[in-house]
């Protein structure tokens, strides 16, 4: 009954964020199939580890949502951010077998060494707040990349304000 | 070409290395390159082919003084009379010069060698002279080591040379170690790489399988402070180069570590530590792997730097709100901001002499590599373009090497060299992309 309820919840949270996010799901237009597992949940057809599986890594990445964007230069999050968080911490706190690595990453408008203490200043924001959430602190490690991991390589804001992210990165979990 | 006008439109007020003498002055005095205000007419030389003194030696003879003309005329404060044009042949290193020969043809300064090759030694004579004065600048000079190491013959050569003329200390018998890239900023490989100043002998010093970043030369050249993720988590590392064996330096769970760079005496590794959003800077007795923390600030403290006595760090902070430089005693303590001009500032680097810290500048949306005095008086940009970052000082302290990336989805990083008054600007060789060069020390 909890499970259900959960997930009836997520799925709200996802229809929200997806209205004012698109385009948090990454390069690789993942986001496209969230609607469908979302609806696939709904209809209990579910293939265990797959995007409809509510405990699975694809599910958290793809309906959850596994990023926060970050203005220039900065690392508070948005509004945006934060109803992307709210639903990460609701999912680590029920699927309790999986621990997170926060990444933190930097457009390439800046300096190598100041971006990688930036990167870890926005990896650590969510961190910070997915523990005010209730989410152990020991489940949670951060790392930054700075400038190195860029997911978009064009040299203009529409690929910057993809690069300035947060990503959390789960590992254990029964299913991965 | 914007480059040249942005630096002439400061209309600097300070040192820079320039052209020689005109030939009324050099009739009069010693050959020499002051270090003036003016404009650049390179000074004119001649190195014919060493004389071989040994049947081996013949290709080696060409080959050295090649290496001697490009090491004197990348300086662009020199320029080199082609053989073609030489009216005299210098067939004995101690037959007496003629001249009036090389006067005819105006080569100013006039270097002639010798090789002899026994075994795998090699030995190098060489005499340098002022022919507008008639007679010989500074005694001759022999090297004598082994024949794989005939390029560090020919930098030793050059080094003298251009020691003799300019009066400054030389920087071709250098390397530098650097990161070379691969493949697309979305995909791309690291890996630490070493190789003369001028980008022979490239030999790689790790494997491409985690980023490697920042590699710094130790005070005697034997030893890389880097920062690697081969944990998952950046990680300062110490390499020595002889052996290519490595081993972690800071380690300390839950944190990451990055920004090293050796103390003058190498016994002492100043660093960022990143903890729970915060980064502030270090120092670490290598030897005890006892760390001081130096700052303490909820700001982002990193791109630490010694002076050259080991008595101060220069670093950059956002304390003010924007990066900016800043300067504290090697203890820590209360830091004077020392940058105040528009735009950020950050990777601040020592130079080797004392007197400026190089560093990066983020304007108007463009990088700029700059030096400014140690009070932040006379700053001077020597560089612009889409992205430049990271100098490194020429052991001399009169040339930055630095990293040139390229915009857009095709863009790739380069390393670049300029002197400290702005000119000669130009690429450095390396076989694939390359960023955060580190010059080393003058080799013994």
């Amino acid at each position: 009954m909890k499970r259900i309820l959960t997930s009836t919840i997520l799925i709200a949270t996802l229809a929200v964020s997806a209205c004012t996010n698109p385009s948090r799901f990454g390069a690789d237009g993942s986001g496209s199939g969230s609607g469908a597992a979302g609806a696939g949940a709904g209809a209990g057809n579910i293939v265990p580890g797959s995007a409809n599986d509510p405990t699975s890594t694809a599910y958290f990445q793809q309906a959850i949502g596994d990023r926060v964007l970050f203005e220039v230069d900065q690392s508070t999050l948005t509004p945006t951010g934060r109803t992307t968080l709210d639903g990460q911490a609701a999912w680590l706190a029920t699927n309790t077998d999986y621990q997170a690595v926060i990444e933190g990453h930097a457009d390439e408008q800046g300096t190598r060494e100041y971006n990688l203490a930036l990167g870890e200043r926005r990896a650590n924001s969510a961190r910070e707040y997915l523990v005010s959430k209730g989410i152990a602190g020991s489940r949670l490690r951060v790392v930054s990349y700075g400038k190195e991991r860029p997911i978009e390589i064009c040299s203009e804001e529409a690929c910057y304000t993809k690069n300035r992210r947060a990503v959390t990165v789960l590992a254990g979990g029964l299913t991965s | 070409m914007s480059i040249r006008l942005l630096i002439m439109g400061l209309a600097l007020a300070c040192v820079a290395i320039m052209g020689g003498p005109n030939a009324a002055q050099a009739q009069q005095g010693p050959l020499r390159i002051e270090i003036t205000e003016g404009v650049i007419e390179p000074l004119p030389f001649a190195v014919p082919s060493f004389q071989p003194e040994s049947g081996a030696a013949g290709q080696m003879a060409v080959d050295l003084a090649r290496v001697v003309s490009e090491d004197l005329t990348g300086t662009g404060l020199f320029r080199e009379i082609p053989a073609s044009a030489f009216i005299s042949t210098v067939s004995d290193f101690n037959a007496p010069i003629q001249y009036a020969d090389w006067k005819a043809i105006n080569a100013q300064a006039l270097v002639t060698g010798a090789v002899n090759v026994s075994g795998n030694s090699l030995n190098v004579k060489f005499r340098l002279y002022d022919v507008f004065s008639g007679a010989e600048l500074g005694s001759g000079l022999q090297f004598s080591g082994t024949v794989d190491g005939w390029r560090r013959m020919a930098h030793k050569v050059a080094d003298a040379v251009y020691s003799r003329i300019t009066g400054e200390g030389g920087y071709f018998d250098s390397r530098v170690v650097y990161v070379s890239e691969t493949g697309p900023k979305d995909n791309r490989s690291k890996r630490l790489a070493i190789m003369d100043y001028d980008g022979a002998n490239v030999q790689y010093l790790t494997d491409s399988s985690s980023i490697v970043l920042a590699p710094r030369f130790s005070p005697t050249g034997d030893r890389v402070l880097y920062t690697s993720y081969e944990s998952g988590f950046p990680r300062i590392y110490v390499l020595d180069i002889g052996s290519v064996s490595r081993r972690v330096l800071e380690s300390a769970e839950g944190t990451m570590s990055f920004a090293p760079r050796f103390s003058p005496s190498g016994e002492t590794v100043v660093y960022s530590l990143a903890q729970g959003g915060n980064t502030d800077i270090y120092t670490m007795d290598i030897g005890s792997g006892q760390s001081v923390r130096l700052t303490n600030t909820p700001s982002i403290e990193t791109a630490p730097s010694f002076s050259p006595d080991g008595s101060r760090i220069v670093f950059e902070s956002d304390r003010s709100g924007t990066q900016q430089l800043y300067i504290m005693p090697v203890t820590g303590g209360e830091a004077t901001r020392i940058s105040f001009g528009s735009g950020r500032y950050g990777t601040p680097v020592w130079s080797p002499r004392g007197d400026l810290v190089a560093f990066t500048k983020q304007n108007a949306g463009r990088f700029h590599i700059g030096v400014m005095r140690l009070d932040g008086s006379e700053e001077r940009l020597l560089t612009a373009s889409f992205l430049d970052e990271g100098p490194t000082w020429a052991p001399n302290g009169r040339v930055i090497m630095f990293a040139r990336e390229t915009q857009g989805a095709g863009g790739s990083s380069s390393l670049f060299s300029v002197d400290i008054s702005g000119r000669n600007l130009k690429k450095v060789p390396t076989p694939e992309g390359g960023s955060d060069p580190s010059w080393s020390p003058l080799q013994k």
